[in-house]
């Protein structure tokens, strides 16, 4: 084949090449398609009316739209407060676990600190062997957490993961110079992370922040083991409550017999973009952080 | 390795060393004291209160004062009549995620590479990564409502083409696809971010020695993109086979109802269902203990084997 390096032009593909071109846009015209329909579907269900959900009018488009789903969900007890118990998890765990991560993993990127490569083992083997289920609960109950606040921030708050991609980016990215400068200078360590390391360590900050937020933000499996009362619930669990288990009366005890089994329908679509929507909405514009995060945290090291 | 050249004696030379390490970087030293805090407490702490496999809990005397019964409880689950239905349903689980899961964002990261930049690149990847985001009790509730028995969306298309109505969550021969292709739907663009990051990292002078020679793309592909990728293929194949155990417990348990349990029950639900639900403390720290165990002795054999053949390992 004929190769015209000097030429600038796009080198002409042979028709072997396009055919195979078309294939992979086809595929991949597919796969948007199969991740998009559901959500879009849903979106739309939830603003349709109730009766043209319960008949299976709704394909694509709203049909005959309504905002009655939604309604109907603010002006439930159990929805707001699971809302506002998820809106302080979330802030309150973010801000607990990207404190400790930060304070574990700047030190285990400075090679001046002693036992780095011991504490880096015994840090990342929780990640391969742990005690349990049971044993877990057990020290979780000892400590007084259990149907607590607590529960829900402290026994995950360090995620070994997260560890590991914040050592990774203080190692590649905090100039050795800046380091050496600022000990000739006579500065603390904890100066240099203040004025140094910190401000210098947003992106990874931001990644931290977004990972553990939308981690916290989905997380139910802690709130189903540890906690008891009902007003401490974050809103995956009254979630859960409501479409899983199908108990959905608690939010139309004022409706008409006739109208409950349409809203029972309609309130599940709204409820499942009511918990998804922060994260949905925020996610086009935190994407690229989370390729980062991801890509600093698959190189080895 | 060290700029200084202080001699280092062995003995009393290290302590010494460290001593003056420690003293010179208080600080750092001091910085880590509550994240280690919460391994010692959190992680460490209950491997040791799995001791409790080997004991009959006592709630008065704890953990530690109740009487020791030596192997019975592990004795108890493999005389277990339920022993191999959660064994077979565990690995059967995991071992379709592998399969169909494992290979799929690999070829997904090969086709997205082939797109010149672009919207459309962007637009693919955008979407593709959007499942990541959403939350195991809506995946399952998404999951519940496309495929309720009357009025979810599935039955609905089915009648529309005149078939019969299918109740997907009660039969058990479905459960595992379900679980599996969900999964896969959900993560797949995530997963494919890593291999997209690694096919960037390929010497691109092979690219214009492939051209040169005349490759087409599909032997591009074949010559170039996934030898060069193979690295990275092998440390996410350890890392999955060594989860094999670790199967997700929170999805199996929110799908799972009394019709499909003879195909959902796994190690993880049934140690949720002993252990907390009827506070049978002990027996199910056994289960779960030797769940960790297999999984342990997995990724060992299945990292030291990437070592031997192709000279990739995770340690």
């Amino acid at each position: 084949m004929a190769v015209s390096a000097a030429v600038p032009q796009k080198i002409r593909e042979s028709a072997g090449d396009r055919i195979f071109l078309a294939i992979v846009y086809t595929v991949l015209i597919l796969v948007v398609i199969v991740v998009l329909y559901p959500l879009i579907f849903i979106i739309s269900s939830s603003i349709s009316s109730p009766a043209a959900v319960t008949s299976g009018r709704v394909w694509l488009w709203p049909v005959d739209i309504s905002f009655k789903g939604f309604k109907v969900l603010f002006s439930t007890h159990e929805i707001i407060s699971g809302y506002a118990n998820s809106i302080f998890y979330t802030a309150a765990g973010t801000l607990i676990s990207v404190t400790l991560t930060i304070m574990i993993a700047y030190p285990l990127s400075r090679r001046a600190f002693f036992g780095r490569n011991a504490l880096m083992m015994i840090i990342t083997f929780t990640m391969i062997f742990s005690g349990g289920l049971i044993p877990t609960y057990m020290v979780v109950r000892e400590l007084h957490l259990i149907d607590t606040r607590w529960a829900l921030l402290i026994p995950n708050a360090i995620w070994v993961w997260q560890v590991i991609i914040a050592r990774s980016f203080f190692q590649s990215s905090i100039p050795e110079e800046l380091l050496e400068a600022s000990e000739i200078d006579g500065c603390s360590d904890m100066r240099f992370i203040r004025s140094v390391v910190l401000p210098l360590s947003k992106p990874i900050i931001a990644v931290l922040v977004l990972m553990y937020a939308v981690g916290q933000w989905n997380s139910y499996f802690d709130a189903l083991i540890y906690l008891k009362s009902a007003d401490l619930f974050p809103l995956q669990l009254v979630l859960r409550s409501i479409i899983i288990q199908n108990n959905t009366a608690g939010a139309m005890d004022a409706m008409a017999m006739v109208e409950r089994q349409q809203m029972a329908e309609l309130l599940k679509y709204a409820l499942i973009v009511v918990a998804t929507l922060p994260v949905l909405v925020i996610y086009p514009f935190v994407q690229r952080y989370f390729v980062q995060g991801m890509l600093v945290g698959s190189v080895k090291g | 390795m060290s700029t200084r050249t202080v001699p280092r004696n062995k003995g009393q030379g290290w302590l010494h060393t460290a001593g003056k390490k420690i003293m010179k970087h208080w600080q750092l030293h001091l910085l880590v004291i509550p994240p280690l805090l919460f391994f010692v407490i959190f992680k460490y702490y209950p491997m040791a209160n799995a001791v409790l496999a080997f004991k009959d809990y006592n709630v008065i005397k704890g953990i530690w004062g109740s009487p020791w019964v030596g192997l019975k409880h592990f004795e108890l689950f493999f005389e277990n009549p339920l022993f191999w239905t959660l064994v077979k349903n565990t690995i059967l689980l995991s071992g379709y995620l592998l399969l169909a899961g494992f290979p799929i964002p690999i070829l997904l990261a090969l086709m997205i590479n082939e797109i010149r930049g672009g919207r459309f690149k962007r637009f693919v990847q955008l979407v593709s990564f959007a499942p990541y985001f959403i939350s195991t009790v809506v995946m399952v509730s998404i999951i519940m409502l496309f495929l309720a028995p009357r009025l979810g969306f599935a039955n609905i298309a089915l009648n529309f083409f005149g078939l019969n109505s299918v109740n997907f969550l009660g039969e058990p021969g479905m459960f595992r696809s379900i679980y599996v292709w969900s999964d896969i739907w959900q993560t797949a663009g995530y997963s494919a971010v890593i291999y997209l990051a690694a096919l960037a990292g390929i010497d691109p002078t092979l690219y214009e020695a492939a051209k040169v020679d005349g490759a087409s793309r599909f032997q591009k592909i074949r010559h170039v993109d996934l030898p060069g990728i193979v690295p990275t293929i092998v440390i996410i194949l350890i890392l999955n086979v060594g989860n094999v155990m670790a199967i997700g417990f929170e999805k199996v348990y929110l799908l799972q109802n009394p019709l499909n349990i003879a195909n959902s029950e796994i190690i993880a639900t049934y140690v949720y269902r002993i252990g907390l639900l009827n506070a049978n403390y002990s027996f199910a720290t056994a289960v779960g203990l030797f769940n960790s165990l297999i999984n342990l002795v997995l990724l060992v054999t299945v990292n030291g084997l990437a070592k031997r053949i192709t000279n990739n390992s995770i340690w």
